[in-house]
C-alpha cells in the first residue's frame, strides 16, 4: 500500500476553472516526490487537502488516502489524529509559521501534550533531543527564546523539529526552502534529506524550483493550471522532458555549466478565472495545434511515467 | 498561504435598510423641530396641574410631566435645542479644529509641535472632564456647555484634518500654486480646506451623534440647559423623580428620542465612514 | 522607560496648570469666584480668602505652593461642607472604587466573552453582537440608568433604586457604566480575534491536530490579547469619569456626584481636587497600561 495516493483530486472553489482537476499521484515509504509548477498551479492545494485544510465552500471530489485512510471522508476525531500523528507539514515562511508570542519550547511541546496526551516533562525532553536532532546547538535555552530571536534559517529547523515530533510517515514540505537565503537553503535541505533517510519518511517536496526538484526527488510530478501536464522520475524529467510546458521551464533558467540562451515561457500563469477548453497550455505553447484549442490531452504513457500532451499522442 | 476557513462577515446585508429607516427618522426629527409650533398640541411650558403625571391619553399621546406640561409637545420643542446645540457646537468645534489642523500641517515645525502638545494635555482630560472644568469656572448654561464642548472637540478635529492636509499638501498641485507666487493664506483657504472638504463633513456626521450625547449629559447634570427649556437630557434630569412613583414616561420619552436619534447617526456615520474611508478618532 | 515616566510627569504638570489656572479665567475678581459668588462677600471673608488662597503673591507662586500642597495631602477646604476636601474624598473615595470594580469585572468578563462567542460562532451570533453592540454605545448612560431604575428599580422591584452601601447598590449602576464599555470591549475583542484567526501561525496550529477550542485559547486568542488589554485598560481608565454621571443618576455618594455638587454649589476647591484626582488616576492607568505590554507580547521587549 502507497503511503499517499491521491486519486482523481478535483476540487473547485468559485472561480471558472478548478483549482485542481483530476489530480493523481502518489508517495511511498522512503520516498521523496517533487510536486513543480508556477503559483497559481494549485500545488499547495493538494498539499493541504491531505490535512483536509480547504476553503470551506470548495466542493471537492475524488479520494486522499494515507495509509489507506480516505482524508476527504473521514470523521473529525480521526481527521485531529491524523493531523497531529500522521501528517506533518513544514511551510514556506518559518517566521509566521510560530506564534510570536509563544516560546519556542511551547510550539514544540503543544502537539504532544495537547494532542497527544504526553506528560509535559517528557515532551519537553522530546524537544530537546529533537532540537539537536536538527543540529541546533544549547536546545535547552533554544526552549525558551521567542521566535522573534531566531533568525529565519534556525526557525525553519525549529519547524521542522516540531513536524518530526510526533513521529509522522508523511513529511509535506510547501517550498519549505523558499523564504531562506542561499546558504541556509542548502543546510535545510541536506537537514531534510538526512531526517527523511535516517527515518524513512515519504516526503512531498513542492517547489516552483524544477531544477531543485530534478536534484531533490525521486519523481517529479510537473503541475500547470491544477492538471498534471507530466510525471516522470527526476532524472529522465530532467534529461528529456516529455511537455512543452516542462520544456519551457528547464530552458528558462540560466545555468552555469553549459551556457545557453535564456527562453522564458511566454505569456503569464493562469488564474482561476481564465477556462480551457482545451489544453491549458496551449496559449503559451509554441507548438500549438488546433486540437490542442479544442480538447484536453489525457496523460500518455512515456518513458519512466506519462504526460498530458497532444503531440506526444500517436 | 491563504486564509484557510472562510471568515464571517459584517452583517452588511442588514446595513442598507437601518441606513434608510435612520436616514428617515431624521428626516421626521428635523420636520418636528421646525414644524413644532404647529404640530404641537400645547406650548412646551404650558402647566397644567390637572394633567400632572397624565399617562398615555386623546389629550397627552405621550402622557404628561409632574407639572402637567405637555411630553409631545415638548419633546417637539425640545427637538430645536437638542439638534441646534450640537450644530453648534460642531460649528465652533470645527472653525478652530480645522484651522489649528491646517496651520499645524503647512507649518509643520514648532508651530506643529505647540499645536499637538496643547492636544496631548486635551486628551489627557478623561471623558467630559474638560467641559466640566469650563462649566465650573464660567458658570452652567447652554451657552457655556455648547462652547466648552466645541473647544474640547477641536482637538479631535484638528488632529483628523492634519492628517488629511499632510497627505493633500504632499500633492503637486500645492507646488505648483506655491510656484506661481499665491500666498500660504491663499492656497490653504482657497484650494487646501475645500479639497479637505468631503472627508472632514463625513468626520462631522459621524461626531454628531456624540455631541449630541454629550450636550444632553452635560444637561442631565445640570450644566447645560436649564429650566423651563425642554432640552431633552434636561427633561430626563427633571423627570426623574417621578419614577419612584412610578410614572416612566416623563424619563423614557425623551430618553428614547435621545437614543433613537444617537443610533440613527451612528448608523448613517458608520456608512459614510465605511463609503469614504473616514477613520474614527 | 524613563522617558515614559518623565512625558507622564510632564502630562500632569501640564493638566494641573490648567486645572488651577482655570479659576483665574473666570470673568471678574478671582476672589469673587473663590468666594463661591458675590452674596458670600464680606470684608473679613475677603481677607480670609486671600490668605488662604495666597492671592497676593505672584500667580507662579501661588500655583507651585498649591501644587506642593496638593502632593503632600492638602487640598484646602471645602466652601460648602467646611471640611478638609481630602476628608470628603477619602471618604466618597470607596464606594466610588468599589463602583468601578465592580463594572470593571462586569465588562471585562461579558465584553470578552461576547467579542470570542461573536468571532467563534460567526453569522447570527456574530450579527447580533454587532448589532447589539452598535445599539449599546448610542445609548447614553443617563438615558440607560433611568431606563434600569424604571424597570428593575421600581417595576419589578428587583433592586434598591436609589442610594449606596451594598454590591447590591451597586447593581443597576455597574450594569449601566458596564454597557459602553461592554460595547468596545466585545468589538475590540471580536476585531483582534479575527485579525489573529486570518495568521498562518493558527493554521499551522490547526494543522498539527490541535483542538479547536484549544486554538481559540492558546492562539487566537492569546495573540490578540495585546489589544484587548489595552482597551480594557483604557476604559477602565476613563471610568472615573464616567461616575460624574452615573452617581448622580443613581443618587450615590461617590466622587463623582461630589464633583457635580461642587460645581452646582460653585465650591471650587472641591472641584480642583476631584479633577486632579481622576486626571492623576487617568493618566496613571494609561501609562501602566503601556507599562505592561511588554509582558504580553514578547517583541515589544526588544525596544524597551
Amino acid at each position: 500500500m502507497m503511503l499517499l495516493s491521491v486519486e482523481g483530486l478535483t476540487i473547485e472553489a468559485g472561480g471558472r476553472r478548478p483549482i485542481l482537476r483530476d489530480v493523481s499521484l502518489a508517495v511511498g515509504r522512503g520516498e521523496i516526490v517533487g510536486l513543480v509548477g508556477e503559483s497559481g498551479s494549485g500545488k499547495s492545494t493538494i498539499a493541504r487537502s491531505v490535512l483536509r485544510l480547504l476553503p470551506s465552500r470548495a466542493r471537492v471530489s475524488g479520494r486522499v488516502l494515507v495509509e489507506g485512510d480516505d482524508v476527504l471522508a473521514m470523521s473529525p476525531e480521526a481527521l485531529r489524529r491524523l493531523r497531529a500523528s500522521r501528517v506533518s507539514m513544514i511551510y514556506q515562511d518559518p517566521r509566521s509559521s510560530l506564534n510570536p508570542v509563544r516560546r519556542i519550547g511551547d510550539f514544540l511541546t503543544e502537539r504532544l501534550v495537547h494532542t497527544l496526551g504526553r506528560p509535559k516533562a517528557e515532551a519537553r525532553a522530546t524537544a530537546v533531543e529533537l532540537l539537536a536532532a536538527v543540529g541546533m546547538r544549547d536546545p535547552e535555552s533554544r526552549l525558551r527564546q521567542y521566535p522573534h530571536e531566531l533568525s529565519g534559517g534556525m526557525l525553519q529547523r525549529v519547524v521542522i523539529a516540531a513536524a518530526l515530533a510526533a513521529g509522522p510517515s508523511l513529511l509535506l514540505a510547501d517550498e519549505a526552502t523558499s523564504a531562506l537565503d542561499v546558504t541556509t537553503q542548502a543546510e535545510t535541505l541536506a537537514l531534510l534529506r538526512r531526517v527523511q533517510a535516517e527515518r524513512e519518511l515519504g516526503m512531498l517536496f513542492i517547489t516552483h524550483d524544477l531544477h531543485l526538484a530534478a536534484a531533490f526527488c525521486d519523481r517529479v510530478h510537473v503541475l500547470y493550471a491544477g492538471t498534471v501536464v507530466e510525471s516522470r522520475p527526476a532524472k529522465e524529467l530532467f534529461d528529456s522532458p516529455r511537455h512543452p510546458y516542462t520544456a519551457g521551464l528547464l530552458a528558462c533558467t540560466p545555468e552555469l555549466g553549459a551556457p545557453r540562451t535564456i527562453r522564458p515561457v511566454p505569456g503569464r500563469p493562469p488564474s482561476l478565472d481564465d477556462a480551457f477548453t482545451g489544453c491549458p497550455f496551449a496559449p503559451r505553447c509554441p507548438h500549438t495545434t488546433e486540437r490542442c484549442t479544442t480538447r484536453h490531452p489525457e496523460p500518455v504513457a512515456v518513458a519512466g511515467g506519462s504526460a498530458a500532451c497532444h503531440l506526444l499522442e500517436v | 498561504m491563504t486564509a484557510v476557513a472562510t471568515l464571517p462577515q459584517g452583517p452588511a446585508a442588514a446595513r442598507p435598510f437601518g441606513h434608510r429607516a435612520a436616514t428617515a427618522f431624521l428626516g421626521v426629527v428635523v420636520l418636528a423641530a421646525i414644524l413644532a409650533p404647529l404640530v404641537a398640541p400645547y406650548e412646551p411650558d404650558a402647566v397644567d396641574f390637572a394633567a400632572t403625571l397624565a399617562p398615555v391619553s386623546g389629550d397627552h399621546p405621550l402622557g404628561a410631566d409632574q407639572s402637567g406640561r405637555d411630553l409631545l409637545s415638548r419633546i417637539l420643542y425640545g427637538a430645536r435645542t437638542s439638534l441646534v446645540g450640537p450644530l453648534a457646537l460642531l460649528a465652533i468645534a470645527s472653525a478652530l479644529g480645522v484651522a489649528l489642523g491646517t496651520l499645524a500641517a503647512w507649518r509643520r515645525g514648532w508651530v506643529d509641535a505647540v499645536v499637538g502638545r496643547v492636544t496631548d494635555v486635551m486628551y489627557a482630560f478623561p471623558g467630559l472632564l474638560f467641559v466640566v472644568l469650563i462649566v465650573a469656572v464660567f458658570g452652567n448654561g447652554m451657552t457655556t456647555a455648547v462652547i466648552a464642548l466645541g473647544l474640547a472637540y477641536a482637538p479631535t478635529i484638528a488632529k483628523y484634518t492634519r492628517s488629511l492636509a499632510i497627505t493633500e499638501c504632499a500633492k503637486p498641485y500645492i507646488d505648483a500654486y506655491r510656484v506661481q507666487g499665491m500666498g500660504g493664506f491663499a492656497i490653504c483657504a482657497r484650494h487646501l480646506v475645500p479639497n479637505m472638504a468631503r472627508p472632514i463633513v463625513g468626520y462631522l456626521v459621524v461626531l454628531f451623534g456624540e455631541g449630541l450625547m454629550s450636550l444632553a449629559t452635560l444637561s442631565f447634570l445640570g450644566f447645560g440647559a436649564q429650566s423651563p427649556s425642554s432640552d431633552w437630557g434636561l427633561m430626563v434630569k427633571e423627570g426623574q423623580p417621578a419614577i419612584v412613583q412610578g410614572a416612566f414616561l416623563p424619563v423614557l420619552v425623551p430618553g428614547a428620542a435621545i437614543a433613537l436619534v444617537v443610533v440613527s447617526f451612528n448608523v448613517i456615520g458608520v456608512r459614510l465612514a465605511d463609503r469614504m474611508g473616514v477613520r474614527g478618532s | 522607560m524613563i522617558r515614559k515616566l518623565a512625558g507622564l510627569l510632564a502630562t500632569l504638570l501640564a493638566t494641573s496648570f490648567v486645572i488651577f489656572g482655570a479659576s483665574y479665567a473666570a470673568p471678574g475678581d478671582p476672589v469673587t469666584f473663590l468666594a463661591g459668588g458675590k452674596e458670600n462677600l464680606t470684608p473679613e471673608y475677603i481677607s480670609a480668602i486671600r490668605a488662604q488662597h495666597h492671592l497676593d503673591d505672584p500667580f507662579l507662586v501661588q500655583y507651585g505652593r498649591w501644587l506642593g500642597d496638593a502632593v503632600t495631602g492638602d487640598l484646602g477646604r471645602s466652601l460648602q461642607y467646611n471640611d478638609q476636601v481630602s476628608d470628603l474624598l477619602a471618604a466618597r473615595l470607596p464606594s466610588t472604587l468599589g463602583l468601578v470594580a465592580y463594572t470593571t469585572v462586569l465588562f471585562v468578563v461579558f465584553g470578552v466573552g461576547l467579542g470570542v462567542l461573536a468571532a467563534v460562532r460567526g453569522g447570527r451570533v456574530d450579527a447580533a453582537v454587532v448589532a447589539g453592540t452598535t445599539f449599546a454605545t448610542s445609548v447614553p448612560p443617563f438615558v440607560l440608568a433611568t431606563a434600569l431604575t424604571s424597570l428593575f428599580g421600581v417595576q419589578l422591584g428587583w433592586f434598591p433604586v436609589m442610594g449606596g452601601g451594598s454590591p447590591w447598590h451597586l447593581t443597576l449602576p455597574a450594569v449601566t457604566l458596564a454597557t459602553g464599555a461592554l460595547a468596545i470591549i466585545s468589538r475590540v475583542t471580536r476585531q483582534a480575534m479575527i485579525e489573529q484567526r486570518e495568521l498562518d501561525h493558527v493554521t499551522v496550529a490547526r494543522a498539527s491536530g490541535l483542538a479547536e477550542r484549544l486554538i481559540v485559547v492558546r492562539h487566537v486568542l492569546r495573540g490578540a490579547l495585546g489589544p484587548i488589554v489595552t482597551m480594557c485598560g483604557l476604559v477602565t481608565a476613563g471610568m472615573l469619569a464616567g461616575t460624574v454621571i452615573v452617581e448622580t443618576a443613581f443618587g450615590l455618594n461617590g466622587i463623582g456626584s461630589l464633583l457635580v455638587n461642587a460645581i452646582n454649589t460653585h465650591d471650587f476647591p472641591v472641584t480642583q481636587a476631584v479633577l486632579l484626582l481622576m486626571v492623576t488616576a487617568y493618566i496613571a492607568v494609561t501609562t501602566l497600561v503601556e507599562l505592561v505590554q511588554p509582558l504580553i507580547d514578547p517583541r515589544a521587549r526588544r525596544s524597551g
